[in-house]
């Protein structure tokens, strides 16, 4: 490890032409070294690139939910819950990508007193967990039915009379200044509530990972995970829900009106008959709030919601509704993944030598397993679900910055922080009070099309995957298993960069599911083109989430950009038992369509064979 | 499809049991036959004393409906008897009195001497009347005239020096006739007397009287590939780890290390190949087809580095592997062969097995202190840390 050397975060130099970026960000985010104090820490710390989140610099506006996640976070550890040994997660931003690192608690006399309270705390929470998961899906659906119902208003040439006979004694112009600062608000309450469980699940699952990879050296994080994961997780209610559509499409015999594909024509010719009804009232149960599903992890205001276009979850149906007048069983093979999971549980409890070890297994096991269901389905309520009514909300907002043209197009919003956006809304209205005019035209397109400019420049840039001093332990539970940061994965990044180097065939990931094949590659950036996907292709993908669901009915393996052995395509792997490489860094733009390459899921490897 | 289905275990490990009974001629001795010769198939770890380690643990792995190539074992008694019938045991006593550990040269010319009796004696003609049948029944019953066998010594106890490596230096392979193979079971029973076997008894103490040795005659198998494999990662320890070392041809180049062999670890617990590592192999022991002389040839440029085992031939060997280990209920280090184009269709052998000795001697205690929940496992956890340096 000593060999290992990572940059000093001070003297990364700047990307030409890109001068000034620092502002689109929030300003504690810069690595500065004009405090001699926080340049020592700055460099004496571990960053590492958070890829996992991030494989696309940051919009400025999209930064919201690393702000959330830095409070919510750390608050969990460092305030809350107590973690003796470590407290928050310390965040920056370089060239647009977001560097992270965990904050040891430095005085060994603080680690008892800590240990004391969260054993009171902790345990409280890991004691009375389904019930405390349960008032969390209250809480979380309220969050979210105040986001549907929080209207963005929109300012009118005179105000209603109401205002004037029923005394309200405000303008749409406060209203809509109230709006956006409730629209935030719900986005960082929707965060707090993100980590109140998260934070202690993940430990549970780190640490009966840790115990089974004492026992077991060669075993690989999947195998672990098999053990843990439930078979009755939200994740795959969305796909579950568009295969019982399909079939009843089927059954109802009117499957061939979605081969027109166009969800306009087709929900037209729905409407028409009695069935085409019946379908569309079992449809409208399905799709509130199932078809909040997005298409990427919900983290980019570029990932869209099945709701958001009908199309994709239509072509997706055609797929299954050709599987199943082909006479294939699309469902889930539920029974096999649980028969599985409890022959590999008892094989390796088998294996350990003392009965202490097989105690300590069993406990680790329940925990882990009482955790797991939150783990994966807080991604549904929020990074889906909410995130992709938010986005939406946040388009109404920009609207009204189109309409005054602060902006040249709705989309181009991203391109501000939420702090600036405020700002300009209050130059909204008072110009729009006043009868002046705004000064914003003048002032945001501009600087738009320099951030854009910035942000292409960022995208050529290759972030470093870790900069300052490599720490001797880390006790983060997060950092041990999201980010996977432990001594091996970064002998894997200094390897990863190695073979990029060299051997320009061979690319390596993470070992997300078992299994070795090879076939035609399929490169899918957008989930729209998973339609092309034919069967027996090799899906290649930034990343994929819940959404993707049909694609793994048509493919033979899967290879992503970004994630982890958690990550979506790794599991849905293990459970189709495809082969799955993740977390490759490069695939997409390394691999072509067409190529025939080898995919090893079970030691990480893809290789290019033409 | 099961083990016995696929490598046919009718065909080889129980053939030799169901062989046509011995010639009338030695009907009359079958009570001394037992006493002599015992096919492997009735051998077990109740006679090591009679049968010699090897030929026990081939009887054990029969027992465990594991393929092995068949034989049978030459008892002590027969060593034994050629002792008697030849009056040696007395001569080669009084040559060895008096010698001890520091005497390097007298013990080398004794040993010479000694081994030149035994290697020139004569095997009395009921025994070589019982050998010669079970060599012609084990050629019968596996279809082949003048069946090349491997003729090894199967030690009995700690009389030799290295126990488990011994059996290399008294390996006679692809012995074919009856005069050959009863010449290396002279040179078998007379390896009880090389310079470092005395003087390890000399050294140890052990009666020079009181040491036997009984003789494996067992079928050669044609390798295709061949190799080790443990029923433990020996490198990790991991008990849910198999590691298969495998090379073409015979497993000599992987036993003796002069190729860097390719290596597969099966996760036993889901039964998946779970790491190939295909190596530049250089070279490969095969028997030269005119002679049956075991050769060392180079690879061939394009099996070099290629992998030496199916993917299906892997998952067979490793599900071998967990039923030797579950027979034993203990970790095993075990040498196979794989055998292509036979005229039956038993495919994979186990050519030895024997109990693994690094990870297995030590003392399993708790992997982690025992707590009384899992949130005190979890504060230790997360007082300990992932360490990174």
């Amino acid at each position: 490890m000593a060999d290992m050397k990572f940059p000093d975060p001070h003297e990364v130099e700047p990307i030409p032409g890109t001068e000034g970026w620092q502002r689109m960000y929030p300003y504690h985010y810069v690595f500065s070294d004009d405090d001699p104090n926080r340049a020592k820490y700055e460099k004496g710390m571990f960053w590492f690139y958070d890829g996992l989140h991030y494989p696309e610099p940051m919009y400025p506006f999209d930064i919201i939910w690393d702000e959330a996640w830095f409070l919510a976070l750390s608050q969990y550890n460092n305030r809350i819950f107590i973690v003796p040994p470590a407290k928050g997660i310390d965040h920056r931003i370089i060239n647009g990508y977001i560097y992270i690192t965990p904050l040891p608690v430095e005085n060994p006399d603080d680690i008892p007193k800590r240990a004391e309270e969260f054993m009171k705390r902790a345990g409280y929470y890991y004691a009375n967990w389904k019930d405390l998961e349960n008032t969390w899906e209250g809480k979380m659906r309220e969050v979210i039915k105040q986001l549907v119902e929080l209207e963005i208003p929109t300012l009118p040439e005179m105000e209603e009379e109401s205002v004037v006979f029923e005394g309200l004694g405000v303008s749409s112009g406060y209203k809509l200044l109230n709006a956006y600062d409730k629209l935030i608000d719900l986005g960082i309450l929707c965060w707090q509530y993100h980590f109140e469980l998260l934070n202690l699940g993940y430990a549970a699952y780190v640490f009966f990972m840790d115990f089974c990879q004492k026992a077991f050296p060669d075993t690989p994080a999947q195998k672990v995970t098999q053990m843990v994961s439930g078979i009755d997780v939200i994740m795959y209610t969305p796909d579950d829900e568009l295969k019982k559509l399909a079939k009843l499409s089927v059954e109802l015999g009117i499957d061939d009106i979605f081969l027109k594909g166009d969800a306009g024509s087709v929900f037209k010719e729905l409407e028409a008959s009695d069935k085409g009804n019946q379908w569309l009232q079992a449809f409208t149960a399905a799709r509130d709030p199932w078809f909040y599903v997005s298409s990427g992890t919900g983290w980019y205001h570029t990932d869209y919601s099945w709701n958001d276009d009908l199309t994709v979850p239509l072509s997706f149906m055609n797929i299954y509704i050709e599987k199943i007048k082909e006479g294939e069983n699309i469902d889930r093979p539920v029974e096999q993944i649980q028969r599985e999971r409890d022959s590999l549980t008892e094989g390796y409890r088998a294996r350990l030598q003392t009965e202490e070890d097989r105690t300590t297994f069993d406990q680790m096991l329940n925990q882990a397993r009482t955790v797991f269901p939150y783990v994966e389905n807080h991604l549904f309520y929020v990074e889906h679900w909410f995130h992709s009514v938010f986005w939406n909300k946040v388009r109404d907002v920009a609207k009204i910055l189109s309409e005054a043209k602060f902006i040249e197009d709705v989309e181009d919003v991203w391109y501000l922080s939420r702090a600036e956006i405020k700002d300009a809304l209050w130059d909204v209205v008072t110009a729009w009070a006043t009868g002046s005019n705004p000064r914003g035209p003048l002032v945001w397109p501009k600087e738009i099309a320099w951030r854009k400019d910035c942000m292409a420049k960022f995208r050529e840039w290759n972030p470093p995957s870790a900069m300052g001093t490599i720490p001797e332990t880390i006790n983060e539970p997060f950092t041990i298993l999201l980010w996977g940061i432990t001594s091996e994965s970064m002998a894997n990044w200094a390897k990863l960069k190695e073979v990029a180097e060299g051997d320009v065939s061979k690319i390596v990931g993470f070992a997300g599911s078992p299994g070795l094949v090879e076939g035609t590659a399929r490169v899918c950036r957008t989930i729209a083109q998973i339609t092309e996907l034919k069967d027996g292709d090799i899906l290649i993908s930034t990343t994929t989430s819940p959404s993707w669901a049909p694609a793994f009915k048509k493919i033979k393996a899967a290879v992503t950009d970004v994630g982890g052995v958690m990550c979506h395509a790794a599991i849905v792997c293990r459970e189709y038992g495809l082969p799955a490489v993740v977390g490759t860094g490069s695939a997409t733009s390394r691999i072509k369509s067409g190529q025939k390459i080898r995919v090893d899921g079970t030691s990480g490897v893809i290789e290019i064979l033409e | 499809m099961t083990i016995e289905l696929l490598y046919g275990v009718d065909a080889t490990a129980e053939a030799f049991n169901s062989m046509e009974e011995p010639t009338s001629a030695l009907v009359g001795n079958l009570m001394d036959i037992s006493k002599y010769l015992i096919p492997f198939e009735e051998c077990d770890v109740s006679m090591v004393s009679r049968v010699g380690g090897k030929c026990a643990s081939l009887g054990e792995l029969m027992k465990a409906h594991i393929p092995v190539p068949p034989g049978f074992a030459i008892t002590t008694d027969s060593y034994m008897r050629f002792m008697e019938d030849n009056n040696l045991m007395d001569k080669v006593m009084k040559k060895l009195d008096g010698l001890d550990e520091s005497m390097v040269a007298e013990t080398e010319l004794a040993s010479q001497e000694i081994r030149s009796w035994i290697d020139s004696g004569s095997i009395s003609e009921m025994l070589e009347d019982m050998i010669a049948e079970y060599y012609r029944l084990l050629s019968k019953s596996t279809r082949t005239p003048a069946l090349p066998v491997a003729v090894r010594s199967s030690a009995t106890a700690e009389d030799l020096p290295d126990a488990s490596f011994a059996g290399q230096q008294d390996t006679f392979l692809w012995t074919r006739g009856v005069d050959d193979l009863l010449d290396r079971v002279r040179r078998c029973w007379s390896s009880l007397f090389t310079a470092r076997a005395i003087s390890y008894r000399l050294k140890m103490g052990f009666d020079h009287s009181q040491v036997q040795i009984s003789v494996a005659v067992q079928k050669m198998v044609r390798s295709f590939t061949a190799g080790v494999m443990f029923t433990l990662n020996p490198a990790t320890g991991d008990p849910s780890t198999i590691v298969i070392d495998s090379n073409w041809g015979f497993g000599e180049s992987v036993v003796s290390g002069e190729v860097t062999p390719d290596q597969f670890q099966v996760n036993k617990i889901a039964m998946e190949v779970a790491k190939r590592t295909v190596s530049d192999k250089g070279i490969y022991y095969t028997t030269d087809p005119e002679t049956d002389h075991v050769r060392q040839l180079p690879v061939d440029a394009e099996r070099r580095s290629s992998q030496s085992l199916l993917d299906s031939e892997i998952l067979a060997l490793a599900e071998l592997a967990n039923r030797i280990e579950k027979h034993y209920g203990k970790h095993m280090d075990i040498e196979w062969a794989t055998e292509k184009s036979l005229p039956y269709k038993g495919e994979i052998f186990i050519v030895q097995s024997r109990p693994e000795t690094v990870w297995s001697q030590r003392k399993a205690k708790p992997i982690v202190e025992p707590k009384a929940s899992a949130v005190e496992h979890i504060l230790a956890g997360l007082l300990r840390g992932k360490k990174i340096k």
